[in-house]
């Protein structure tokens, strides 16, 4: 394990997504023509190296999910490229389309949904495997043992169902699945927010293992600050379907640029009585993204606006190297 | 000053699985002035506990079979449901994680809170309205002569939550039951949510007892801690003495096991300490101490014969066999 430094693994950029954009339709009937959007990503670009572990984190609704997706290009952008280790998405053929499917996989929030309660765990581990026609005969079956045990189950619990086992367990489960391709990437969306919190450190763990022991890429969504530091090499805030501040967890959580970024971590609870606050509390709720602000999207909450935030949307500066902000103060 | 005391607590839920011992002989008191915490994991009794004092256990398949809970000379569990609805609301007040579970959908804000004036103040329609303006304006809500015309879903989540809080308040009550007030916001929110229910807590004077699940809520609000688990108090102190010398394992646990905010950045990285296992069942609890199957320090007594509180110095309290000798 890594014991708080970035490692500098190969530089080589297995993700590349260029000015995003996943706008959604509002139609009043069915087939009517759309009377807005929902601006839910609106113009993001990042990068994710091999081995690196990037979050991204914000408040509910910035659009964290639904960039997410359209990296597994499970729902299509509405403009904007994603360059998957180095071929553009939207020019592959069906085939390497396939191949894409395995090698990026997805962790859901909720274990107890995201899997078939009709379905064991031996089959649950086998779908993917049958799907893309891989471990055949004798091989499926060390794979799923060695699936299982590799999350910390037993394999002798593979032959039971979902509901036997406990929100901890499903999760192991759910990850299990998603390493069952040996996939580069892995894509955890709230992976422990559903968790108690004497669960959540088993699967943390297990997740800062796999890592290492895989030499997993991983983006790690979530709207927890303290999980996202721990887990994470590099941090993209989002705010509103926009990036409005992207750094190495170090430099952000040390030296935050953005007034939102300063408040986010200003605002999370600490469990330390005696740790002293100094809390920006922000004015009002997070905007409606049908309808965003204009200028920067955060003026209307923003404790150091200016006349020119309402104006102009703030380009992305550089600070430090890999440290970007967008903000008129700098 | 002693305001309410709860007194070897039971509740419990009955169905075909068997009976559930949500509560199970829970003590705790609440004194004037004070915030106090309490906090557990999913589960662990802490809303059962909550819906004990407020008469509103559902009924059935729930039901309090002992202990008492004594305010202000009574014990609520032996009054009628018409005293209780006395009391409920008015002098002892609750605030739920979901606003729409206190507010009615179909119903403005204002008549909503103009409802509770004139229920148990007595006021006028006109009062009640003006006071329910008044009430909005010292929950910081903008614009509150326009907003107590709205309904419920016209306002952002963390609006409702003010406008429950307000509903909540509006009878000046003496205790303030926040049972995971903010769980489902977001952060930012929280924070005006925490801010808001700190002040309000000073100009009202109302003791609050907050219930959640999360240790940092409950370090930033609370002066004294209940750690619940599996329907028992396992560990109880003021705060500060909770943090710095925690005595049980399974409050030392949680504290471990949860990844601090700015600790990697400042250099202190550590692996999480996990609680091994997962939370036991109510239908099979272990026979001796409830944590004994997941506790790093287990005795052969732990797995034989449950600790009872030993009580520490400072007022700690703590149920575990470590420490027998304390008291
Ligand atoms: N399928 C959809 N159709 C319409 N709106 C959507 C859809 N999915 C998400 N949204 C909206 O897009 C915004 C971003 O959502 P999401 O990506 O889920 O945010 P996050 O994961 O950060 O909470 C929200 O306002 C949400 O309501
Ligand atoms: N209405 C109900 N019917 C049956 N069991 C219930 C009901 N409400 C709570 N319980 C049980 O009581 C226990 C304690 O629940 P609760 O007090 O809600 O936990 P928490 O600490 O998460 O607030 C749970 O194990 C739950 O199964
Ligand atoms: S009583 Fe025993 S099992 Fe229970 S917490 Fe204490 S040491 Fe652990
Ligand atoms: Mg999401
Ligand atoms: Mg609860």
């Amino acid at each position: 394990m890594n014991n708080g430094k970035p490692e500098t693994k190969n530089e080589e950029k297995i993700l590349k997504v260029e000015n995003l954009k996943v706008h959604f339709p509002i139609r009043k009937g069915l087939l009517s023509r759309p009377v807005g959007y929902v601006y839910a990503v609106d113009g993001v670009s990042f990068d994710l190296k091999k081995g690196e572990t990037l979050g991204i984190v914000g408040e509910s609704g910035c659009g964290k999910t639904t960039a997410g997706m359209a990296v597994m290009n499970l729902n299509p952008p509405t403009d904007g490229d994603v360059w998957w280790k180095g071929k553009k998405m939207a020019d592959m053929t069906p085939s390497q389309m396939r191949a894409l499917r395995r090698d990026m996989q997805l962790i859901f929030q909720d274990p107890y949904s995201s899997l078939n309660p009709r379905m064991t765990v031996n089959q649950i581990l086998a779908d993917p495997m049958e799907v893309h026609g891989m471990y055949k005969g004798e091989k499926r079956k060390e794979r799923i043992d060695y699936l299982m045990e590799t999350v910390g189950l037993s394999p002798e619990q593979g032959t039971r169902y979902p509901h036997e086992f406990s929100g901890g367990q499903r999760q192991r489960i759910g990850i299990a699945r998603s390493l069952a391709l040996s996939p580069s990437l892995i894509i955890g969306d709230e992976p422990v927010s559903a968790l108690d919190v004497s669960i959540q450190a088993q699967i943390i763990n297990l997740l800062m293992n796999l890592k290492s022991e895989f030499d997993l890429s991983m983006i790690i969504i979530s709207h927890d600050l303290a999980v996202v530091e721990y887990l994470c090499d590099r941090i993209i805030v989002m705010y509103l379907g926009k990036i409005i501040e992207s750094a190495s967890y170090a430099s952000l959580y040390n030296d935050a640029k953005h007034p939102y970024t300063q408040a986010l971590l200003s605002a999370v609870p600490v469990p330390d009585p005696l740790r002293e606050k100094n809390r920006i509390i922000l004015q009002g709720d997070v905007p409606s993204p049908i309808d965003p602000p204009s200028g920067c999207r955060f003026h209307t909450r923003c404790p150091r606006k200016m006349e020119i935030c309402e104006k102009n949307e703030p380009a992305m500066k550089e600070f430090d190297k890999g440290h970007t902000a967008a903000c008129h103060l700098y | 000053m002693e305001l309410l005391k709860v007194n070897n607590l039971k509740t419990c839920f009955f169905s075909r699985k068997g009976t559930a011992k949500a509560v199970d002989g829970v003590t705790y008191s609440l004194n004037s002035g004070e915030v106090l915490g309490i906090v557990g994991e999913s589960g662990c009794g802490k809303s059962v506990t909550a819906q004990s004092i407020m008469g509103i256990v559902p009924n059935p398949p729930g039901m309090i079979v002992g202990g008492e809970i004594l305010f202000d000379g009574q014990d609520l569990v032996k009054l009628s449901p018409k005293q209780m609805r006395l009391i409920r609301g008015n002098r002892i007040a609750m605030i739920f994680q979901e606003p729409m579970t206190s507010l009615n959908p179909v119903f403005t804000i204002g008549d909503q809170i103009s409802e509770m004036f004139v229920l148990h103040r007595k006021y006028t329609q006109k009062q009640a309205m003006e006071a329910s303006i008044d009430m909005l304006a010292r929950v910081q809500i903008p614009s509150p002569h326009k907003r107590v015309h709205e309904f419920p879903h016209q306002l952002s989540g963390g609006m409702r939550q003010r406008a429950m809080i307000a509903m909540a308040l509006s009878c000046d009550p003496e205790i303030l039951i926040a049972d995971e007030p903010t769980t489902a916001l977001d952060v930012t929110v929280q924070a005006q949510i925490l801010d808001l229910m700190i002040r309000l807590k000073e100009d009202f004077g109302t003791a609050v007892q907050v219930i959640t699940h999360d240790m940092g809520v409950i370090a930033e609000m609370a002066d004294r801690i209940v750690v619940m688990y599996a329907g028992r108090v396992l560990e109880e102190a003021n705060t500060i003495e909770m943090f710095q010398n925690t005595l049980h394992p399974y409050t030392q646990g949680l504290l471990k096991s949860i990844p601090l905010l700015g600790s990697r950045t400042a250099g202190k990285y550590r692996k999480l300490t996990e609680i091994k296992g997962m939370i036991p069942s109510l239908y099979s609890l272990p026979e001796g101490c409830k944590f004994c199957d997941r506790c790093p320090h287990v005795m052969e007594l732990c797995r034989k014969q449950e600790p009872q509180l030993f009580h520490a110095d400072n007022g700690h309290s703590v149920r575990c066999w470590l420490h027998s000798g304390e008291k």
